[in-house]
């Protein structure tokens, strides 16, 4: 029972060790790589294939559901884009090559253990598991100064102070329904948010780790930083996959909080007018592209929690089908810029000239990108909102859905403005970037994905809503 | 839902079909090779498309008002979602239109278009595909698909092959419609909530509160009224028909301009009635600025595209106009003039092109006494300029003749004032017209002219390309302006219907304001509205 049911995690940890064997010896980049997308292939297999396992362990503190094997795959999925699209990992230090990837297959594993634990202590575990193992990776780069450090720094103090935080919120938690299982807190925390505020701030403080690890108004401050500051790898992974897995304990913790529109609600809500509002108008002006994008995602952070605190299974299964489409889309414009920047550097706006004539597919896929993720029809970007809007309006929320409209509007222009550069601005001095065929590959399946997914999301939106009918 | 449709009984999925030519054309086109295989391409598909359109309009059942040609397939039933297609009186003359405007798209651009042929072809044809979904979308959500995705290929037409300003003129008619229309994404989910569908024909049999119907109705009107354009909202027209490429334009003109018109007609009349008969004295006025301010500004212009595209603000003006006359003759003179002036103004930009071809210059001043050089050039101008300014025999005269008889008929002040337009529009293109051909008035020019006279002989007339595509449009100006009854009776039964819908719901509004209810909820409703304009 217990093999099968932890399958995917036990695959895994297989990577991960595999990984870890391999740093201590000298591999070149090209061989470690290939072990790293073959095992991680094998493990999204296996994953996939327990897509609908159920069982309880370790006490029932760890329990596999539809929920959780659905985040893990995208989890999964979402590790092994991270390794294919960084194939030469040009932007790490050469002798932490091995150490990266074994890193981040550990992060994301401990984001698999995340979605599934059910239990405050297992979550803070799985939590601080997947989280180590990003402080020691963020620092990883080579030759860009200090600015590295700075992420790093930043990234630990602002973890471990929303880390505490969090710790602090489920002491009190405890103190109030007496349990640390969430199916118990599910009995008895709605009849207490509802009349207790301390049960609110409760609440919210055991979110706020989550809220840092999506990046949600007000635990934002340490994205542009993190983002520009580590390399273009590192901050493919930290922009997307973790945030997944933040995700799915923000839709627990909401639903332990009971269906009403309470304070508790009103809370989240204000927490994503301003995580949007805020991550839109800032990224207006950035001209670093992955600074613009850690403000963007800020605002992403504000969508997917309008999605999350309907409570309702409209509401909460299109906040898992945002969180994928996001997932996607900015995976494919962290392609875009990895190989813009075979140095490993940043990109900025201009070095995006021209591109349309140095690479058209990679124009392509970032002009795809970004109409996607400004929210243009037919994309999954599209499909994600129109979900989301659908789910808060059911809910009665017009408020808060007029003002994200407006958002999408003003956040259209500085998506826009990257495909005006890739396609309007010409630069007629560099040379062409020349792609090898995996990479092709790559990019094909972003602009397909994006556009069939776009056009068609009733099996990824049907499985969305059998993962969160659990919760409900 | 399948007493709104008359199934496509035809032995093919005809408008499954016209979506899908583009589409599969310009995938194809990624994978070709060469400027000229690739023009020729793009005009094999766009001619497919247009004779794959034919059966709608000799198959077209004009005794009916329901969706014909009808599809309906499982799309997304997870939200009670369905792809359902169809054309009524309505839409199936705009769907006609779109169909043969396009490979006159193609021709104009023959050798206009100089660089990134492939990616050309490639986005027109996407427009075509979702120009035609707008048309001919029956479900609130495929409608918005196509509406807002057209957005894309329209940008990357103006932002890459346009003039100086295209930077600015493409952004801002990017950010200008997205703007506008994200609220009718709000209306579109609101309207499902409250009745749990998104299928168009039953959304219009759906008894809205009156203060819903509002909110809905300002949602739709100011989409619609950006894409039209009206007056207030009317700023990125100049701007985007200035910096387009010819082909740009045209579809602008022809086709772009005529989904606000096409909008108020399908959503804003037949789902909100009372919030429609509450608010005509706005839109009215709104019409009316639109005419007068148009031509106002159009007769000061210098260059000509900025010409033209002030006279299409005027134009629209008079389509809107008419439709909100809420009469018959109104709503057909204003589905008429619709198909006009994409006639019309398509010409004029293919025109405009030729000439920009030839003498790199828009300026009227650079390109005067024509008349001496290219007769042949000057006679297609002749004739769709006197179309443009409504000349009794053309096009034209017909639409604005039915949209002033519905305003005579319903509100004589308001058709007074138009007339103002009509003389405005005579004004501008007359002058545009004797500048062009003879213009002997000004000595300043005359003398510029005298600099370049070596060059103006190099002046080749029409060539038989760019003949066809005008001869073309040609016979609709006279055909429509001698003989548009066909076009008026495919509309008959749709625009008798539209009425028949609108009256029925105001006139439960006046039933309600009789027994004295929800009056406060009108007044107040009503005071916001027009402070929103």
């Amino acid at each position: 029972m217990l093999n099968t049911v932890f399958m995917p995690e036990l695959a895994l940890m297989l990577t991960v060790l595999v990984l870890f064997f391999m740093t201590l010896g000298k591999f070149r980049t090209g061989l470690i790589q290939a072990a790293s997308l073959l095992l991680t292939a094998a493990t999204l297999a296996v994953t996939f294939a327990s897509l609908n396992a159920q069982g309880n362990m370790f006490f029932d503190a760890y329990q596999v559901d539809a929920l959780s094997q659905l985040f893990k795959v995208v989890i999964v999925l979402g590790l092994f884009l991270v390794f294919a699209l960084g194939r030469g990992l040009t932007g790490i230090d050469e002798k932490l090559h091995c150490e990266f990837n074994m890193f981040i297959a550990i992060s994301a594993l401990g984001l698999m253990f995340l979605s599934s634990s059910v239990e405050l202590i297992t979550i803070l575990l799985s939590l601080e598991i997947s989280s180590y193992a990003l402080y020691v990776v963020i620092p990883f780069r080579r030759g860009q100064g200090r600015i590295h450090v700075e992420a790093g720094v930043k990234y630990v103090l602002f973890g471990a102070a929303s880390t505490g935080i969090t710790l602090y919120g489920m002491s009190y938690v405890f103190g109030l329904a007496h349990t640390t299982y969430l199916n118990e807190l599910a009995d008895r925390m709605p009849a207490l948010v509802a009349t207790q505020p301390l049960a609110v701030i409760a609440m919210i403080f055991v979110m706020t780790a989550f809220f840092y690890k999506l990046a949600l108004f007000p635990m934002h401050f340490w994205t542009p930083d993190v983002y520009q500051g580590a390399s273009n790898e590192t901050t493919s992974f930290v922009a997307t996959v973790p945030k997944v897995g933040a995700v799915i304990l923000l839709l627990r913790l909401v639903s332990v909080a009971g269906v009403d529109i309470t304070q508790f609600t009103w809370v989240l809500a204000t927490f994503a007018v301003l995580s949007m509002t805020l991550g839109n108008i800032s990224a207006l002006v950035q001209s670093d592209l992955k600074r613009l994008l850690a403000y963007s995602s800020i605002a992403h952070a504000g969508y997917v929690m309008l999605g999350i605190l309907t409570a309702d299974i409209v509401g909460m299964s299109s906040a898992v089908f945002y969180i994928i489409a996001y997932m996607l889309m900015n995976l494919g414009c962290f392609y875009v810029i990895y190989n813009i920047a075979p140095e490993g550097q940043n990109v900025t706006f201009d070095d995006l000239k021209g591109l349309s004539r140095r690479s058209p597919l990679l124009a392509m896929t970032l002009m795809v990108c970004a109409f996607s993720m400004a929210g243009v029809p037919p994309t999954i970007g599209f499909m994600g909102k129109f979900m989301l809007f659908t789910g808060a309006i059911d809910k009665g929320f017009y408020g808060l859905v007029i003002i994200a409209v407006i958002n999408a509007a003003v956040a259209a222009y500085y998506y826009l403005k990257m495909v005006r550069v890739a396609y309007c601005v010409p630069d007629d001095e560099k040379e062409k970037i020349v792609l090898p065929i995996s990479a092709a590959i790559m990019a094909t399946f972003f602009i397909v994905v994006i556009l069939v997914v776009g056009s068609m999301p009733q099996a990824v939106l049907s499985a969305a809503q059998n993962a969160v009918a659990t919760l409900l | 839902m399948e007493k709104y449709l008359i199934l496509n009984t035809l032995n093919f999925p005809i408008l499954s079909t016209l979506l899908i030519i583009p589409v599969v054309g310009a995938i194809i086109a990624m994978f070709l090779r060469g400027d000229t295989l690739l023009k020729f391409w793009g005009l094999a598909v766009t001619l497919i498309t247009a004779a794959a359109s034919l059966p709608l309009w000799t198959c077209f059942d004009q005794t009916t008002a329901k969706f014909q040609f009808a599809e309906l397939r499982h799309w997304f039933p997870a939200l009670n979602l369905e792809y359902v297609v169809g054309v009524d009186g309505i839409s199936v003359l705009l769907v006609l239109l779109t169909t043969f405007v396009m490979p006159l798209c193609i021709l104009c651009s023959w050798s206009y278009i100089k660089v990134r042929m492939k990616e050309f072809i490639i986005v027109s044809l996407l427009m075509e595909t979702a120009m035609l979904g707008v048309f001919i979308g029956l479900n609130t959500v495929l409608f918005y698909i196509f509406w807002e995705g057209m957005l894309v290929p329209m940008y990357l037409l103006i932002a890459i092959w346009g003039g100086a300003r295209k930077d600015y003129a493409s952004i801002k008619f990017f950010l200008y419609t997205f703007a506008g229309s994200v609220f009718l994404l709000v209306a579109i989910i609101s309207m499902y909530i409250k009745t749990g569908t998104f299928f168009i024909p039953e959304l219009m049999d759906q008894q809205f509160t009156f203060a819903f119907q509002m909110w809905v109705f300002v949602a739709f009107a100011l989409g619609f009224a950006i894409k039209m354009p009206m007056f207030p909202f009317h700023t990125w027209l100049p701007a985007a028909h200035v910096e387009a490429p010819v082909a740009g334009s045209v579809i602008l003109a022809s086709i772009l301009l005529k989904m606000g018109g096409y909008g108020f007609l399908r959503f804003c009349l037949p789902i909100a009635p009372q919030a429609t008969v509450y608010c005509v004295p706005v839109l009215l006025t709104m019409s009316l600025l639109s005419i007068i301010i148009g031509g106002y500004l159009a007769l000061g212009q210098s260059d000509i595209k900025k010409l033209i595209a002030y006279s299409s603000v005027g134009h629209m003006g008079f389509v809107t106009l008419g439709i909100f006359l809420l009469n018959d003759a109104g709503i057909k003179g204003a589905i008429l003039q619709m198909i006009n002036h994409g006639v019309t103004t398509g010409a004029l930009f293919i025109l405009i092109g030729i000439i920009y071809e030839r003498t790199h210059s828009r300026e009227i001043s650079d390109n005067s006494k024509l008349g001496m050089f290219m007769p042949i050039y000057v006679t297609f101008l002749g004739i769709f300029s006197l179309s443009s300014l409504a000349f009794p025999g053309t096009n034209s005269f017909v639409g604005e003749f039915l949209v002033l008889y519905g305003a005579f008929d319903k509100y004589p002040l308001v058709g007074a004032v138009s007339i103002l337009g009509a003389v405005l529009a005579a004004a501008y293109m007359l002058r545009l017209l004797q500048k062009m051909v003879w213009d002997d008035s000004d000595g300043h020019v005359h003398h510029d002219h005298g600099d370049d006279h070596g060059e103006s002989h190099a002046l080749l007339d029409c060539n038989f390309r760019e003949f066809i595509q005008l001869a073309f449009l040609t016979v609709f100006v006279f055909w429509i302006g001698l003989h548009p009854t066909p076009l008026l009776d495919m509309m008959d039964s749709s625009v008798a219907h539209l009425i028949h819908q609108v009256d029925a719901g105001s006139a439960l509004q006046q039933a309600v304001e009789h027994h004295g209810e929800h009056h406060a909820l009108l007044e107040t409703a009503g005071a916001w509205v027009k402070n929103i304009f």
